[in-house]
């Protein structure tokens, strides 16, 4: 599958690179993009030392550690968000006739590598963060950790909205509320957020174990809403639970296309 | 219809999630820029119903697609001026999107965190007339980025720069009055200031509303014109070179 | 090589239900060549889409090369072809020849079998010139050519056809009607089409079956065909079955 997925991405990549000068600006522009963010996290510690008790480096880590997995998960899968189109014109047809996953055909589909711009601002975001961090290093195993775990998440998170899409074909953009607010959300430290909302982004969809409950490990910080210290460590095992979900739900979702059209 | 709920329920979500970030900065340094936390959760909510009827995420016009199959030869011979027309069509769609994108959001934001509206038919009249001279600004700044098309083969990256300086610079994000510094005096000074801060602003009662109307009037001014210029220079361009 | 046993198709339609297909039975042997002629909406499509596992029958059974279609999609894909003339299974923006270039990773056909078939059809369909252009700014001619080179590149064992001439100008008619017939006489490649238009039958299929509401309204040679009826020309013909069939 991840042959397959490679192999293909590496082709439409090549496409891609016949047009080299829109390529380049795809590129710049995504970091241009992604700086917004990073720009407006700068400007509210312009103007405090502490954001719900975490100083500017602790969030830019976290800030950091989240959007690596978010940018290339929306690289690698975001493609998948085109499924309502393609359900609704038909072209779904083609990727059932191949002898491969629908899951690799649907999200390769006009793959391009240009959001490689926001994976590399977050990277630099993570290392300047970390060089001012000093983070201890037997806690520093932690933080590919954390990212892989983002990446399971992020990845389940879009194929459950794309799945959702065989259903209610009419509105892609709830799904975007799940898929971009889980990017979103993950931007600042959980102890903004209110109580409930992170009991919810807990328990029932694990959204803190993309960097919030690894990323207090890495802190050396306990949990301001106190919750056990083994969830620390339980963010693999959440991730691989929503992963199976979503896989079944995909599964569902591709036995009740109906392929309209003629 | 479905679509409709789909964007207002997206706009709720990301409004509460915007609001928490300012709720903790001004638990951080109370009373900041001359806000107190209420007024601050309004500002959220407030400038999240502005995003459909302004499109501040770009989009909305049709002109990029209708250069790119030629159909713009068909509406530059139209007696009635293609911008006015666009006008037309944008203001029907901003009233459209902000009952049932813009409403609901800030209804939501009033229940669960509590935000002030204005006190009395004054407030409100002045609210209106910012609200529809920042709609104006949107759309002549948006009008002037979709003519581009025609100069640009790839419009995908103006769009982007586009969407980077609305997002940034219209305190859509943070409030404007929190820059630090002379990057808050150039932002408070720049158009995009016009579409979002200035009316939000002046629902606050945080702004002195003459200045707040004539720096909105003057960039409309300002950029209208711009528009009617590219408009004659397009027209120029298809009639000579015939699309 | 082809096996349908009481298969039907149902769908719900506001609460309703619609059979598109019901209590289907035919089969197709290896090598044969097949046109399956039917009224608008009388469910070819869907009969079509229930061989390649596209869509799931809801009552009875299908098998292709021995295959469940929707429990065995990806294994069955390796061995059928199909093209929709309505509708193109290549990939829009990307030239031609990288659309093929997936195709072999997807089928993960050896890159020196797929260069000698790759040519041979090439060759055969007259395609190098395109090879660069994108699949949309191919006439629909050329991109039936690339679909019909798509669906071969894997030297599947059946072939399924939905309404490859559809569109096509009497000269590309020709062509890929040569093409098909050669197909099948040298590879032995077993043919299922669907078609609206009579002269494919006439050049193409040694034996038809038709299909009316979901059920089959005949199932013969060309021959028993026109023996149906007195009327001279196959038009006649199926005209006056398509009406006693609606009735």
């Amino acid at each position: 599958m991840v042959r397959t997925y490679a192999l293909l991405a590496w082709t439409w990549t090549r496409a891609a690179a016949a047009y080299p000068v829109s390529f380049a600006l795809m590129v710049v522009f995504g970091f241009a993009l992604a700086a917004v963010d990073v720009g407006v996290i700068l400007v509210v510690f312009a103007n405090t030392t502490s954001l719900a008790g975490f100083t500017r480096p602790e969030v830019l880590f976290l800030y950091g550690a989240a959007n690596i997995a978010f940018s290339s998960v929306d690289m690698c899968v975001g493609n998948i968000d085109r499924i309502s189109q393609h359900i609704k014109a038909g072209t779904f047809d083609a990727f059932l006739i191949r002898p491969a996953s629908t899951w690799v055909q649907t999200t390769v589909d006009r793959f391009t590598p240009t959001r490689i711009g926001r994976v590399l601002q977050a990277v630099i975001v993570l290392g300047v963060a970390m060089a001012e961090l000093d983070v201890p290093w037997q806690r520093v195993w932690m933080v590919p950790v954390m990212i892989a775990t983002a990446m399971v998440i992020f990845a389940s998170l879009w194929t459950l909205a794309g799945a959702l899409q065989f259903v209610v074909t009419d509105a892609p953009e709830v799904c975007n509320a799940f898929t971009y607010g889980g990017g979103q959300l993950s931007q600042y430290p959980f102890s903004v957020y209110g109580r409930d909302l992170v009991r919810g982004v807990t328990y029932v969809v694990p959204l803190a174990f993309i960097n919030w409950q690894p990323g207090l490990y890495v802190l050396g910080r306990d949990d301001p809403f106190g919750t056990p210290g083994f969830l620390r460590f339980a963010g693999p095992l959440a991730a691989l639970l929503l992963a199976l979900l979503a896989a079944l739900a995909w599964r569902q979702g591709v036995r009740r296309y109906r392929s309209t059209g003629s | 219809m479905w679509a409709a709920v789909a964007g207002a329920f997206t706009n709720s979500v990301f409004g509460i999630l915007r609001a928490y970030v300012l709720i903790a900065l001004w638990q951080a340094r109370p009373g900041l820029a001359g806000y107190d936390v209420i007024d601050a959760v309004t500002f959220c909510f407030i400038t999240q119903a502005f995003i459909g009827p302004m499109q501040l995420f770009g989009g909305g016009l049709t002109i990029p697609e209708r250069i790119r199959s030629g159909d713009i030869a068909l509406d530059l011979v139209r007696p009635a001026s293609l911008q006015a027309c666009s006008l037309a069509e944008d203001l029907g769609r901003a009233a459209y999107l902000l009952l049932v994108r813009g409403i609901p959001p800030t209804m939501l934001g009033a229940l669960m965190f509590g935000i002030v509206f204005p006190t009395g038919a004054g407030q409100w009249a002045a609210f209106l007339a910012s609200f529809l001279l920042a709609v104006l600004v949107s759309f002549a700044w948006r009008y002037l980025v979709a003519l581009s098309v025609c100069w640009l083969t790839d419009d995908r990256g103006i769009a982007t720069v586009s969407l980077v300086l609305t997002t940034f610079f219209s305190g859509m994000m943070v409030p404007l009055s929190i820059f630090p510094g002379w990057l808050g005096d150039l932002a408070s000074a720049l158009p995009w200031a016009a579409m979002v801060q200035v009316p939000a602003d002046v629902y606050l009662g945080k702004a002195d509303l003459a200045d707040a109307l004539a720096f909105q009037a003057l960039w409309a001014a300002v950029l209208l014109g711009l528009g009617a210029l590219a408009t004659h220079a397009i027209r120029h361009k298809v009639v000579i070179q015939g699309g | 090589m082809i096996e349908l046993d009481r298969a039907g198709r149902s769908f719900k339609v506001k609460r309703a239900l619609v059979h598109a297909v019901r209590d289907l039975s035919f089969r197709v042997e290896p090598g044969e060549f097949v046109g399956y002629l039917g009224p608008n909406g009388a469910g070819k499509s869907t009969t079509i889409k229930m061989l390649c596992g596209i869509l799931t029958p809801t009552s009875g059974r299908v098998r292709v090369a021995g295959l469940d279609p929707s429990r065995r999609r990806t294994t069955l894909a390796r061995r059928i072809g199909v093209v929709f003339g309505q509708r193109t299974t290549l990939w829009w923006d990307l030239p031609l020849k990288d659309s093929f270039e997936l195709i072999r990773l997807l089928y993960k056909v050896d890159r020196k079998v797929f260069r000698e078939r790759l040519d041979e059809l090439v060759e055969t369909l007259d395609l190098a010139e395109f090879l660069r252009t994108p699949v949309r700014q191919l006439s629909l001619g050329q991109r039936m050519r690339g679909d019909l080179t798509a669906a071969l590149l894997h030297a599947p064992d059946v072939l399924v056809l939905d309404e490859p001439t559809i569109g096509l100008d009497v000269i590309s008619k020709n062509s890929i009607r040569a093409f098909l017939l050669r197909v099948n006489a040298e590879r032995g490649t077993t043919v299922l089409l669907t078609t609206h238009d009579l002269g494919d039958i006439e050049r193409l299929c040694r034996r038809v079956m038709v299909i009316d509401h979901g059920r089959l309204a005949f199932d013969g040679s060309l021959e028993q065909l026109m023996a149906t009826s007195p009327e001279e020309t196959i038009e006649e013909v199926v005209t006056r079955l398509y009406t006693r069939a609606g009735q």
